[in-house]
């Protein structure tokens, strides 16, 4: 009668289909989605889950990234021909524009932009009138992501509440919300950094130059490799060395890549996305300890920023 | 493309069931410590914190610790999900608080996992909560229990201590029905602080010769891999790209959705429900990769021969294998909101991509999680479960929770501020 199914998935083939299936998810229940797009690693997974999830059909959300105004280069130019490749609409909005308009306002000239993109996105998805952006978060990412849902309810102001989430059952995700509200969905929230890099060799998908090993100006400050005298597609050139500061050109490589001014590159040699699936394997430091200088402040930053709006 | 394996690579979801003052952070941390999984970032930090706490040697239970919001209340007041995984497998275990205030926390976590840890002080034997936490583990159908008794090494590591408990477990175990229903027990004896039967066997129990937890966990059959089961393809969202410029694609019509159990190949017989139309397989899409069959829990794309029409909220079925459509359902129901159910409401149920709404027709009974006794009642507070019988507005296509954890399952939406209220399974 029934048939047998004895088989069952590869943990990847598993994780792909969990999060096609959180893709279609979205597409079923709501209006007006969105996918945030950077151009990094775990964006670059989702676009490939999402071809899974979509194709031959054009996807039923635009790509969208909002930029500092500091990344890196290679990052943007990249991010700009995979939206070309695929033939999907990308819409880029800036923080930069919102501190032209009044809404992003700076301690200082050289303070990381970061948890202003909150401010940002929040305008971007009131011009559009999304109703839910999609993202890469990962819950092994951060301890305050271990327990966020995999569609994340978000107010009006796009506060993220802990203690006022859906109760997520089974794999019946309800991504319902009034007006002015906002669902954030983590297709990929029960991959793992390693996950995350064995999808990318066996799906065999190009990375930004940046991810592998190169050789770059840097200076060691706090315990971090911060890379200075950064040029950015404008012809401006950032991240100067502080007086007495030394520089050292090193070979380098990103693990995670973001605001040029808050995300650190970690020693390697890892040229190839094999060599890098082998160093995370025997890595004794975690993506987030390693490379980002914003989340070392305290035991709660990114609690803080994620209640504050941050994605 | 596509790797099928038994075991081999696959992935455990499983869930520990317990309070902190168990040991299940440590058990945890211990997990995660011993695989390797901690990097030497986090293993610092926690240092450091158990430094400033007093504490002579590293408090493992830290790495579980939760939000600033949950520290300042020293309290866990969410399900968390954390990861390791063997080089073999990999593991998502939900860490749930075990406090009976959290039941619907409990069942939350126990709804995606395969395999339960439900923790016993070795010192206090089968307590209350170890009662309520198998009823919960028996009630969403977790089938394999793993009884864990631990801080054997304040019980001087004695086997008459994890030999009485294990009496006494099973003689509760035969009153709820656990393994008469086809639930899987094992015990074992362990100390998740030093360290003892966790992944290394250590020597303080040379009595104990079944297996670690890890070989527990590397050996336990994946979800889906016991029993034959229907195919069951709910439609999540239909393809139609013939907008685009493509002439070859103006006909194609797709169904996506994911396998919730069965598997599917080119060419079987189909019948789409509720309509009853049916039609046979024309082909099976990954993306745009053709595959000749897929199996349970693959996300795919199916085409049929014949235009029949369907949205979301269908379900393909093989033809011969159809669930009749109901429209009203009995459940056993857990109460998930802070508002309490009004019988007067009308609720949405949302069961696999379909909704409908629903009337509560009558509470029969709710349990109480501690007696495990049948009450009357006339609503429904937070954690409280009952079992409960619904009118329908649409018919639902609809497979015993017992039978079928996926077509079985439904949660309950309140459509005035779209919370999630409620958690039912049929029977």
């Amino acid at each position: 009668m029934s048939s047998s199914s004895k088989e069952t998935l590869s943990h990847l083939d598993w994780l792909e289909a969990e999060a096609i299936h959180i893709l279609r998810e979205v597409a079923g229940q709501c209006a007006n989605p969105v996918l945030l797009f950077s151009g990094g690693k775990d964006s670059l997974c989702i676009l490939r889950l999402a071809e899974k999830a979509f194709r031959p059909g054009r996807f039923p959300f635009p790509l969208m990234h909002i930029d500092t105004g500091h990344n890196y280069k290679e990052v943007v130019d990249f991010r700009d021909q995979r939206a070309a490749e695929l033939g999907e609409r990308l819409i880029v909005r800036s923080v930069e524009d919102s501190m032209q308009r009044g809404t992003v306002v700076l301690k200082s000239p050289d303070e990381p932009r970061n948890r202003h993109q909150s401010v940002t996105l929040l305008e971007a998805i009131e011009e559009f009138g999304f109703d839910c952006c999609i993202g890469g978060a990962r819950r092994d990412e951060e301890k305050a992501r271990a327990k966020e849902r995999i569609m994340s309810f978000r107010d009006e102001f796009g506060q993220w509440d802990p203690k006022n989430q859906r109760p997520e059952l089974w794999n019946l995700y309800n991504a319902r919300s009034h007006k002015g509200e906002n669902i954030r969905a983590f297709p990929i929230s029960n991959w793992t950094e390693m996950d995350v890099w064995q999808y990318i060799e066996r799906e065999n998908l190009a990375l930004p130059s940046i991810y592998f090993a190169h050789q770059r100006d840097v200076v060691m400050r706090g315990g971090a490799i911060v890379p200075v005298n950064v040029p950015l597609a404008s012809g401006e050139v950032i991240n100067q060395p502080k007086s007495g500061e030394e520089i050292i050109n090193m070979q380098v490589r990103f693990r995670t890549v973001g605001d040029i001014t808050c995300t650190a590159p970690v020693l390697s040699d890892a040229d190839t996305v094999s060599k890098i699936v082998l160093e995370t394997a025997t890595t004794t430091i975690t993506e987030r300890g390693a490379t980002r200088l914003d989340d070392q402040t305290s035991d709660a930053s990114m609690e803080q920023r994620k209640k504050e709006g941050y994605f | 493309m596509t790797n099928t394996q038994t075991l081999n690579d696959s992935l455990l979801r499983f869930m520990t069931c317990g309070s902190v003052d168990d040991g299940k952070s440590t058990l945890i941390g211990r997990l995660l410590f011993d695989t390797k999984t901690i990097l030497a970032d986090t293993l610092t930090h926690i240092e450091r914190t158990s430094k400033k706490r007093g504490l002579e040697a590293v408090d493992l239970s830290l790495l579980t610790d939760g939000l600033q919001a949950e520290r300042e209340q020293g309290i866990t007041i969410d399900v968390a999900y954390r990861y390791f995984s063997t080089g073999t497998r990999k593991y998502i275990i939900a860490d749930a608080p075990g406090h009976e205030q959290y039941t619907r926390n409990m069942v939350t976590a126990a709804s995606t996992a395969n395999l339960a840890i439900i923790l016993i002080d070795a010192r206090k034997g089968v307590l209350t909560q170890t009662r309520r936490h198998s009823f919960l583990a028996h009630l969403v159908r977790i089938p394999h229990i793993v009884v864990a008794v631990n801080k054997m090494d304040l019980a001087d590591y004695d086997q008459k201590v994890f030999d009485r408990i294990r009496a006494d477990y099973l003689a509760f175990a035969e009153q709820i029905g656990l393994q008469r229903e086809g639930h899987d027990i094992q015990f074992i004896p362990m100390s998740a602080l030093n360290g003892d039967m966790i992944v290394d066997r250590g020597d303080a129990m040379p009595w104990y010769q079944g297996p670690t937890m890890l070989e527990i966990l590397e050996n336990a059959p994946p979800a889906h891999s016991e029993h034959a089961e229907p195919f069951r393809f709910p439609v999540q969202y239909v393809c139609r790209p013939q907008a685009s410029d493509d002439l070859e694609l103006h006909d194609f019509r797709g169904f996506m959705g994911r396998i919730e159990s069965g598997e599917i190949a080119v060419g079987d017989a189909v019948t789409v429900l509720p309509s009853g139309l049916s039609s046979r397989v024309k082909a099976v899409m990954l993306g745009n990769e053709p595959l000749q069959r897929a199996i349970t829990e693959q996300s795919v794309t199916l085409l049929l021969e014949d235009e029949i029409d369907t949205s979301r909220g269908d379900m393909i079925v093989k033809t011969g294998q159809a669930p009749e459509p109901v429209k009203q359902i009995e459940a056993m129901v857990c109460w998930l909101s802070e508002t309490p159910l009004s019988p007067a409401r009308t609720y949405v149920v949302r069961h696999t991509t379909r909704e409908s709404k629903a009337k509560v027709n009558q509470i029969d009974y709710r349990i109480d999680v501690n007696s495990l006794e049948q009450l009357p009642s006339q609503g429904l507070a937070m954690n409280d479960i009952a079992k409960v019988t619904f009118k329908l507005a649409q018919p639902l296509m609809v497979d015993p929770y017992k039978t079928n954890r996926a077509t079985g399952a439904f949660i309950l939406i309140d459509e005035s501020t779209n919370n999630t209220v409620g958690a039912g399974m049929i029977i």
